[in-house]
């Protein structure tokens, strides 16, 4: 049938890191309101729908010695104001079709809203979650029930041996640091939160200047400043939240072995890594585009999936968070393959960390990250994550439209050079999480 | 768009699929299985509301000679596109033996054919700026490329290329297989939760191919042999037996050409007839106690044999079942929320799910896990209590509304993804319920009253048809975190 030349695919390159819709990336509106809390907007006109997202500086880095209070104060958001319970908050979004959700991690805690925007609709629904946020009044019976409930989640957790895997990597990884403690706390931790610590942290916290609101949808300007206006002016005044500390450096490559019985041993190997602010984040970005983080065309996935059949899932990540973050490669692979893939993917990594990528490797992953941009903000909702994130960690607004420009100045040397000086193998934590016999001790 | 692991239901990519975008890898009060509901169930609707939202964009269709049918969904928002192309081929076509290879072969789809060597196909769509995956489910198995919307014409190329001139070989095979045992350990073995619905789906649809796993049972994996599944190709990779669905910024004409020019050369092929159910209307009541040595959490699953909107008499009892299933968990204000999380504090999560997109008859699922110190029994009798009210009271007004403009909303909502509207219609169409039923989607909820939910709730929640799960950890053995 049809074959397609190689010169064919290679014009097919050319046109589009030149000529494709590249200028369609919005610009986002950023502005303060009376009230003190940032907003960023993109207007989008095709859906009768708004997203909102209130983005705190809230999460578990801010626990202290309480681990797992982030979290249990975001749970309790929605669960009853001194007039309303969460029944009533619940069916009161629901008979208007709205979703409310929050959610928390280690730098934020998050509200979200998806509504219609149609008349009558919007502006109950903007009122109902601005005295829902204000006013929670952490009852007794909820905050007994969400504990009960993160108990149960932690439970969840000893059954995930991925997610063994990474808390024992941020714990390695953080050492003394906010990030260190699980977001969901421990079992101890958790059991001695109360109703006044969560009311204590929502009133340090969840505060108008500690706030940045994104909305992405069908609205004016002006509606969303009046959205803006009416969702912050109730919260309390208050202060942003202090600089979290520098993450300290490690020096020294470690192994963390957590028994686990599985079929699969879990491997994850990695150190500390650069945030968004970083000029080498991009130069960082796309070399780890090319070593894992592009797919099943990725180096470490074609050799441990397609070249070696070790493994159904093999990769690497940048976890930019408000202090560095995290670079991680990871894969899951059956006991008796441990040693082997262990081998495989320190090689790629030593190999790559010496010579950086090809030439053509290059060019595929910038053709692949700048084309496939358009892909990343196709929808309402890939808009309100990536304005959210700009907003809370202050990137331009002309962030979106840069993206594909920065890509595209990253040259072979430039990302090289960047894995060379921030990523350093020989002293990579590595945590095993798999049968005692199969991990070994140390 | 993938989940797995979820009630009785899932979808095996061919690539994982993780979320690692936003700013924080978070956990939040997100029910999964609402959305799961919402995403699989054609929505709700509301009086009042009012949305209409099937009408928004346009959907063209059109068949080529062979018999493959190709269908378009407009949405101009943005320069970019999906391409998927469906066949009619998943786990129910499959039999003892060979459990597990239309996902096999799914696999091996990636492994090249004459023009193009192993992994080319990929590296082509990435250097192109696209993305591509492909999915395996009960019935269907869709491969799919997201990319500018200029670049059509390669996708539709490589797929056509690989629907006709797949190079099946034994070295990649025999790699690749493990690639699938390796799936199917870190997904179901090493997954209590997913270890135990295989089993509790093994015994729902008694009788049923959709009590065969999607992945294969694992000596089915480990017997299959090439032959195994170049007779698949052979038997089911033809035009006649496709859908090609494009959604995204382009023009119908075009890609009816663009599909004529790349597919319309190929010759259509005679189909074996596709397994059908038992015809057994109700099987008898079934249960299985799950003693699990590595869980930590309970779980009790109960399911009930129900018609899908392909198999019921009247598309009716279809839309009353989701809205029996938004009833109960439309959200944190409905009754499962309300009564078993907060009011009785015995469930820590409790959902229902009902999926009516499927080709043979399905289940109505009610889950939920256990807070601390309570008993399966007690989460049991619970959640029976809410079946039984269900059966023995109607609806008030107001439940029954919210649970409708929930439903409505979320609709609408779902089309903000160009994906989802490809997805939606490829499901539709290869469960042979057809895409045409989206138009009357709003129509068809809104006619829903409290009598026919409580019709359905009589006819079909009964003992001769439930099946009751229970997962329970041998040990609760305590730890430190």
């Amino acid at each position: 049938m049809m074959r397609l030349g190689r010169s064919m695919l290679a014009a097919a390159v050319l046109l589009l890191t030149t000529a494709t819709a590249m200028a369609e990336a919005p610009l986002i509106q950023r502005w303060q309101t009376d009230a003190g809390a940032t907003v960023v907007f993109v207007p989008t006109s095709a859906l009768p729908i708004v997203d909102v997202r209130l983005t705190f500086d809230a999460g578990s880095a801010r626990d202290g010695e309480q681990p797992g209070l982030a979290r249990l104060t975001n749970n309790l958001l929605l669960e009853g104001t001194a007039e309303r319970s969460a029944g009533e908050i619940a069916r009161s979004f629901e008979q208007r079709g709205a979703r409310v959700s929050t959610s928390s991690g280690r730098d934020t805690g998050t509200l979200s809203l998806r509504a219609l925007t149609k008349d009558g609709i919007l502006d109950e629904v903007i009122k109902d979650v601005a005295d829902v946020l204000a006013n929670p009044a952490f009852p007794e019976d909820a905050v007994t029930r969400v504990k009960r409930q993160m108990e149960v989640s932690l439970r969840e957790d000893q059954q995930s041996a991925r997610t063994l895997a990474n808390k024992a990597f941020a714990r390695a990884l953080y050492g003394d640091h906010p990030y260190a403690a699980p977001p969901g706390g421990t079992r101890s931790s958790v059991s001695s939160l109360d109703r006044a610590s969560a009311s204590e942290f929502y009133a340090r916290y969840y505060n108008r200047s500690n706030l940045t609101l994104a909305i992405v949808g069908d609205v004016s300007r002006e509606r969303a400043e009046r959205m803006a206006d009416r969702l912050t002016s109730a919260l309390p005044d208050g202060k942003p939240a202090a600089d979290l500390p520098p993450v300290p450096s490690h020096d020294e490559a470690q192994t963390v072995r957590v028994p686990f019985d599985g079929e699969q041993t879990v491997i994850l190997m990695g150190q500390g890594g650069v945030n968004r602010s970083h000029d080498d984040y991009y130069p960082l970005y796309v070399a780890n585009h090319v070593l894992g983080g592009g797919g099943l065309v990725s180096l470490l996935t074609d050799t441990m999936r397609n070249e070696r059949g070790l493994s159904y899932s093999t990769f690497s990540t940048m976890r930019p968070m408000a202090r560095g973050g995290q670079f991680v490669i990871g894969s899951k692979v059956r006991n008796d393959a441990l040693d082997e893939a262990l081998s495989v993917m320190r090689g790629i990594v030593g190999d790559f960390h010496d010579q950086g990528p090809e030439a053509d490797q290059l060019a595929d992953a910038k053709g692949n990250i700048i084309g496939s941009f358009p892909l990343d903000i196709d929808s309402n909702n890939d808009l309100i994550g990536y304005i959210g994130m700009i907003g809370f960690h202050g990137l331009g607004t002309d962030y979106l439209q840069r993206l594909p420009e920065r890509i595209s100045d990253v040259s072979r040397d430039g990302a090289a050079q960047a894995f060379r000086e921030h990523i350093a193998p020989e002293r990579f934590i590595t945590v095993l999480v798999g049968p005692e016999d199969v991990i070994g001790a140390d | 768009m993938v989940r797995v692991g979820n009630a009785d239901y899932a979808i095996t990519p061919f690539y994982p699929v993780d979320a690692l975008t936003g700013i924080d890898a978070r956990a939040g009060r997100q029910a999964t299985m609402r959305r799961l509901l919402a995403a699989l169930l054609v929505a709700a609707l509301v009086p009042g509301l009012a949305l209409a939202s099937a009408s928004r964009w346009p959907v063209s269709e059109t068949q080529l000679d062979n018999g493959m049918t190709v269908i378009v969904r407009e949405d101009h928002r943005a320069p970019v596109v999906v391409s998927q192309v469906w066949y009619a081929v998943g786990s129910s076509y499959e039999h003892r033996g060979i459990t597990g290879v239309s996902h096999v072969l799914e696999h091996m789809m990636f492994k090249g054919t004459d023009a193009h060597g192993p992994g080319e196909f990929s590296r082509i769509i990435s250097r192109n700026g696209g993305e591509e995956n492909a999915f395996t489910s009960r019935d269907y198995t869709a491969y799919f490329e997201r990319l500018a919307a200029d670049r059509l014409d390669l996708a539709l190329a490589l797929e056509a290329d690989r629907m006709a001139n797949l190079a099946l070989a034994d070295e990649h095979f025999a790699s690749e297989r493990e690639v699938v045992i390796e799936e199917r350990r870190q997904r179901v073995a090493d997954n209590p939760a997913s270890r135990m619905h295989e089993r509790f789906n093994a015994v729902a649809h008694l009788g049923s191919p959709y009590a065969q796993p999607i992945i294969g049972w694992q000596p089915d994996l480990e017997a299959m042999t090439l032959d195994d599944l170049q007779a698949w190709y052979e038997r089911y990779y033809s035009p006649n037996n496709a859908t090609l669905v494009v959604a995204g910024d382009v023009e119908p004409e075009a890609v009816f050409d663009l599909a004529r020019k790349h597919f319309g050369d190929m010759k259509a092929r005679e189909l074996p007839e596709a397994p059908g159910g038992t015809g057994m209307v109700e099987p008898g009541a079934r249960r299985i106690d799950v003693a699990d040595s590595r869980a930590r959490v309970p779980r009790v699953v109960m399911g009930y044999d129900v018609p899908s909107a392909a198999t019921a008499d009247s598309l009716e009892d279809a839309y009353a079942l989701m809205m029996a299933s938004a009833v109960l968990d439309g959200g944190d204000g409905a009754r499962l929320s309300q009564d078993l999380v907060r009011d009785q504090a015995v469930a820590a999560r409790a959902g229902a799910s009902y999926r009516a997109i499927a080709r043979l008859g399905t289940q109505f699922t009610l889950q939920a896990a256990p807070q601390p110190g309570v008993s399966v029994d007690d989460l049991e009798s619970a959640l029976r209590e809410q079946i039984e009210r269900l059966r023995s009271e109607p609806v008030d007004d107001a439940t029954l509304e919210r649970a409708r403009n929930q439903m409505l909303a979320d609709h609408l909502f779902q089309m903000d993804s160009v994906f989802y509207q490809a997805m939606e219609i490829g499901q539709l169409e290869t469960t042979g319920i057809g895409w045409e039923i989206i138009k009357d989607y709003e129509s068809g909820l809104e006619a829903v009253t409290a009598a026919d939910v409580q019709r359905v709730a009589q006819q079909y929640f009964t003992e001769q048809r439930l099946t009751v799960g229970r997962l329970q950890p041998e040990s609760d053995k305590e730890s430190a975190e």
